[in-house]
């Protein structure tokens, strides 16, 4: 398996959707390949701080006060 | 056993069609629950579109005023978040459109980028990373970052990976194709694993 091959397949692999042969296959490529390695490992560590990070966070205050409109239009009858 | 989630099965119904049922028969409480579950989500969504704070809390406004308004509309084929995220997507899309006067803008349009098709940066990253910074130069960082990606490719990334909807309920979502979806979601994180590699890489000689 060359390292392009690996990337085609560096999402089905992060996913869980590989099969059980292609899984192998995969693994034996990166057991020889520290680039595809740190490639895998990387996006897997970006994927994974996205998640645990709100960068966008919703202050309560803005919060309450949109939802308070939201209301009052629906009970209104939008 | 308390750990073991039951299976959905097919004709188990999702939570929130019990919720639109009660709207339909006048119970605005329950809106007001389907609009508490979904609220940080949708301004999520409409930031990563609009890139405008003001822009994404009238979005959301607007997203959630007019799905009450379409209820009826909503058939009960999809899941009502992945009906809600659209609604939100479309309003998000009106919102840049009239910004940058009346110049369309899509979220199919599928943009062709040399970046992210071959990783160049391969260094390995601290062990660590986060460690090195703040909370908040931490978020500002990740939202640098991923303010650099086309608008389809964040909006993918942030339903996939960060919000966890499947590669269908997203395509439905944006009205995307399945292969579509699936080839922004690569880009898209190999293009933020690249550009987060230039803060987290581990540091030659020793240098913290």
């Amino acid at each position: 398996m060359t390292c392009s091959e690996f990337l085609a397949l560096l999402d089905d692999l992060i996913d869980n959707e590989v099969n059980v042969a292609t899984r192998t296959e995969l693994e034996e490529h990166l057991h020889g390949c520290d680039h595809c390695e740190v490639t895998l490992n990387t996006t897997r560590k970006t994927i994974e701080i996205y998640r645990s990070h709100e960068i966008y966070d919703l202050p309560s205050d803005l919060r309450e006060r949109l939802h308070a409109a939201i209301m009052e239009r629906c009970k209104k009858g939008c | 056993m308390a750990t073991i989630q039951p299976i959905a099965g097919e004709n188990e119904q999702h939570p929130d069609i019990a919720l639109v049922e009660k709207v339909r028969a006048g119970d605005i409480s329950a809106y007001d629950e389907l609009v508490r579950k979904y609220e940080r989500q949708i301004f999520r969504i409409s930031q990563h579109i609009t890139q405008n704070r003001e822009d994404a809390e009238d979005v959301m406004q607007d997203a959630f005023l007019k799905a009450y308004e379409k209820l009826d509309q909503f058939q009960g084929n999809s899941k009502f978040y992945t009906w809600l995220v659209r609604i939100a997507v479309n309003e998000s899309l009106m919102r840049l459109r009239k910004r940058r006067t009346g110049k369309m803008v899509s979220i199919d349009e599928d943009v062709e980028t040399e970046e992210g098709s071959v990783p160049r940066d391969l260094a390995d990253w601290a062990p660590d990373p986060e460690q090195n910074y703040t909370q908040s130069e931490m978020n500002e960082i990740l939202r640098k970052t991923i303010q650099g990606l086309p608008p389809g490719f964040r909006v993918v990334f942030e339903l996939r990976d960060v919000q966890g909807l499947s590669t269908e309920e997203t395509a439905e979502a944006l009205g995307l194709s399945v292969p579509a979806v699936k080839s922004r979601l690569l880009r898209a994180r190999l293009q933020l694993r690249e550009r987060l590699s230039r803060y987290f890489k581990r540091k030659k000689g020793g240098e913290k």
